[in-house]
């Protein structure tokens, strides 16, 4: 707790001037790479797969939501470098502390596909078990999440572990309160942590220039002497570089990190939002020029790491995936409404007890 | 027996907690070296060290979300808030989170944690230092609420809410925080948390009521005494759970009952407690459930709360108008709420 912080100057701490990127939106190496290793062959070849079986999964999940078959779904499409980024540094022991927008990342961690979507369905709050998965719950209220990352792996340390948490919040997030308060209780107590800001460009309908007028999301980490460093949020490769020794800075005891991945919402911010209304569809299109699954494509197939069979391959397991959500979906049983009383608390109050039986009662009367 | 203050109390409680169990730890603002603002926490970081009561930055909704990340990581955090009204930052944390986790994770992760609130006001605090704002916390499903009135139950309330796989917010009258009894605290001698206590025996009306406005009943009903009137008073040592047992037993056998409480009146706990009579007692009694509290304005500035906080006169005020006439006088039921 009392360690001093290693020498380190205001310069080390600030982001690079520009995101750091490997791959240009045409798919070929970015002039200046980055002074970061650069992911593996083998690597890529893994995250192509894991972004397009994620998108098939968020255009799977999409579908069921204008269907009706699910209460509302964020969708993540073109953030999916973030996403596979994010779950791809990490390792078993360590923590994901995801938005109710990253169920691709919680895929991809993971968690079963049906029950990364029990949130969004509406049957309960949360389906998977994150102390088996080491997922958290998908977060709804804005940034508050990023507080509980930060006790988590403080929670590791001090059992001396050495897992990390990585804790995800959008470019609105960044306004909030407990994103500040966590920045800064991550500092002063060393937390193992890494804050992921995917910068998707609008809160709903708010642009990021009515969220800040810092130079960039990633100038934040300065203010509480967090590291930082912003990322080119649609180069996976730039992302995997970026979180890869984010990761490994607060493994090896060095304190916190900010990671600013600048990327776009290319779909509503739910099926309920109507996104005309607040931006134009030249911006659209040209950040759809910068997609990310294409860009990796397009790398590695002129790199020959990837070949026609390898894409099929990834295809085939997202129809498989998305056959799975397909077919799994509907089959659960509605809960059972008295299950409603359980695990309000451990020790139930004579009160809710109470109430469980009025509900029976009920239940009952409406069976006879 | 020794005679301990219910601040003394407190950090007893504290010091045998982190004895017990490793997992506990105590945290807040000041809660380190200066042992807290009302020295709950004293000599807590001397004893058990930096790694088990430290300071944090000055930042309630961080104090308290990082505690749910140290509780999710399988620690017990005792959290200090330093005063009532400073809690409401956190309010999101505790209503969003604490509150929730339990149920938003179908039982897979529990938030066994306590969060510290001194509360209510008679010490001359200024603005913002003397709220009574249980109420709140009491209407959130997922909290258990306590608030001692004496060092021995605030003793065992706390310990029990430490030991406590539900989270638990700890409403401690700072008032009362220097107020000295005769205390046994080595054996438990009854079970505490969740159950009310009978403070005095009486067969004419039931007074109710909890954390600062025991003592206030408790006189009120001395003085009746002298009057002839024999008031019983019940202390419920914990707003969730609620123990309607004892309260209904009570009501039934004196037929009255007046509730007392410091907080604000309109949609406070006493209303709760004036329901849950009419609902359970009703053929028991004789007169209307009356409300004392609080009037319903922000906390007073010192020099006026004397007018605010009720005292004894207007708990017997009470008790007279209920008591023994036909037709009760209820002209005040209906103050504050126009």
């Amino acid at each position: 707790m009392s360690a001093t912080l290693p020498p380190q100057t205001v310069q080390a701490m600030l982001p690079a001037p520009a995101p750091v990127c490997f791959v240009t939106e045409s798919g070929k190496a970015a002039e200046a790479p980055a002074d970061y290793p650069a992911p593996s062959d083998e690597l890529l070849r893994e995250a192509y797969r894991r972004m397009v079986v994620g998108r098939r999964y968020d255009e799977q999940a999409t579908a069921l939501a204008k269907q009706g078959r699910l209460a509302v779904y964020p969708s993540s499409r073109g953030q999916e470098a973030c996403q596979i980024g994010a779950a791809l540094a990490l390792r078993e022991h360590d923590w994901l502390v995801p938005t109710y927008r990253d169920s691709v990342a919680v895929h991809a961690r993971g968690v079963d596909p049906v029950q990364v979507l029990t949130l969004l369905r509406g049957d309960w709050h949360c389906g998977y078990d994150p102390a088996a998965t080491r997922v958290a719950p998908q977060c709804t209220p804005l940034a508050t999440q990023l507080l509980h990352a930060t006790g988590m792996a403080d929670g590791m340390r001090r059992k001396g572990e050495d897992g990390v948490v990585l804790a995800l919040v959008g470019d609105g997030g960044t306004s909030e309160g407990d994103f500040h308060e966590a920045l800064n209780f991550a500092a002063v107590f060393r937390a193992p942590v890494v804050f992921l800001v995917q910068n998707n460009q609008y809160a709903i309908s708010v642009p990021l220039a009515r969220q800040t007028a810092a130079p960039a999301l990633a100038y934040k980490g300065i203010g509480y002497g967090v590291h930082a460093e912003q990322v080119d949020g649609n180069d996976v490769m730039a992302v995997l570089a970026v979180m890869t020794a984010a990761v490994d800075h607060a493994r090896r005891g060095d304190g916190p990190v900010l990671v600013e991945a600048q990327t776009y919402r290319v779909e509503p911010h739910t099926d309920s939002d109507d996104p005309s209304r607040y931006r134009d569809e030249e911006e659209t299109l040209r950040w759809a020029a910068a997609d990310p699954v294409r860009r990796l494509e397009t790398y590695l197939r002129d790199r020959e790491v990837l070949t026609e069979r390898d894409v099929e391959t990834a295809q085939a397991e997202g129809e498989a995936v998305a056959a799975d959500v397909r077919g799994r979906i509907d089959l659960d049983q509605t809960p059972d409404p008295l299950a409603l009383f359980d695990h309000v608390y451990a020790e139930p109050t004579p009160q809710l007890l109470e109430q469980r039986d009025q509900l029976a009662a009920e239940m009952k009367e409406r069976e006879d | 027996m020794a005679v301990v203050t219910l601040a003394k109390a407190l950090n007893m409680a504290l010091r045998d907690a982190l004895r017990q169990d490793e997992r506990v730890l105590v945290l807040g603002e000041d809660v380190g070296r200066l042992g807290g603002v009302f020295r709950v926490t004293d000599g807590l970081t001397g004893e058990f060290g930096e790694q088990r009561c430290f300071d944090t930055p000055l930042a309630e909704s961080g104090i308290v979300g990082y505690a749910v990340g140290l509780a999710t990581e399988g620690f017990r955090p005792v959290v200090e808030i330093q005063f009532d009204a400073f809690a409401y930052p956190a309010f999101e944390q505790i209503a969003s989170h604490v509150a929730k986790l339990r149920n938003r994770t179908r039982g897979r992760l529990a938030l066994p944690m306590v969060i510290r609130i001194p509360y209510g006001g008679g010490i001359g605090g200024v603005e913002h230092h003397s709220d009574s704002s249980e109420a709140y916390y009491a209407h959130t499903p997922g909290l258990k609420v306590a608030t001692p009135a004496t060092a021995e139950d605030a003793y065992w309330l706390l310990r029990d809410a430490v030991h406590s796989s539900d989270p638990v917010v700890f409403m401690e009258p700072k008032k009362l925080y220097w107020s000295e009894e005769d205390a046994d605290l080595d054996r438990r001698r009854v079970a505490h948390f969740g159950r009310a206590v009978v403070r005095r025996q009486g067969r004419d009306a039931t007074l109710v009521a909890y954390g600062p406005a025991v003592p206030v009943a408790l006189d009120a009903a001395a003085q009746a005494a002298r009057e002839g009137i024999e008031l019983e008073v019940v202390d419920l040592r914990t707003l969730v759970p609620f123990d309607d047992e004892t309260v209904s037993a009570s009501v039934r056998r004196t037929g009255r009952c007046v509730v007392v409480q410091e907080a604000q009146g309109f949609a406070g706990v006493g209303a709760e407690v004036v329901a849950r009579v009419q609902e359970r007692c009703f053929h028991s009694l004789e007169a209307p459930v009356l409300r004392v509290s609080g009037f319903d304005i922000p906390y007073p500035p010192p020099k006026l709360e004397h007018a605010h906080l009720p005292g004894v006169h207007r708990v017997l005020d009470a008790v007279h108008r209920l008591q023994y006439d036909d037709e009760p006088d209820v002209r005040h039921l209906d103050r504050g709420v126009a």
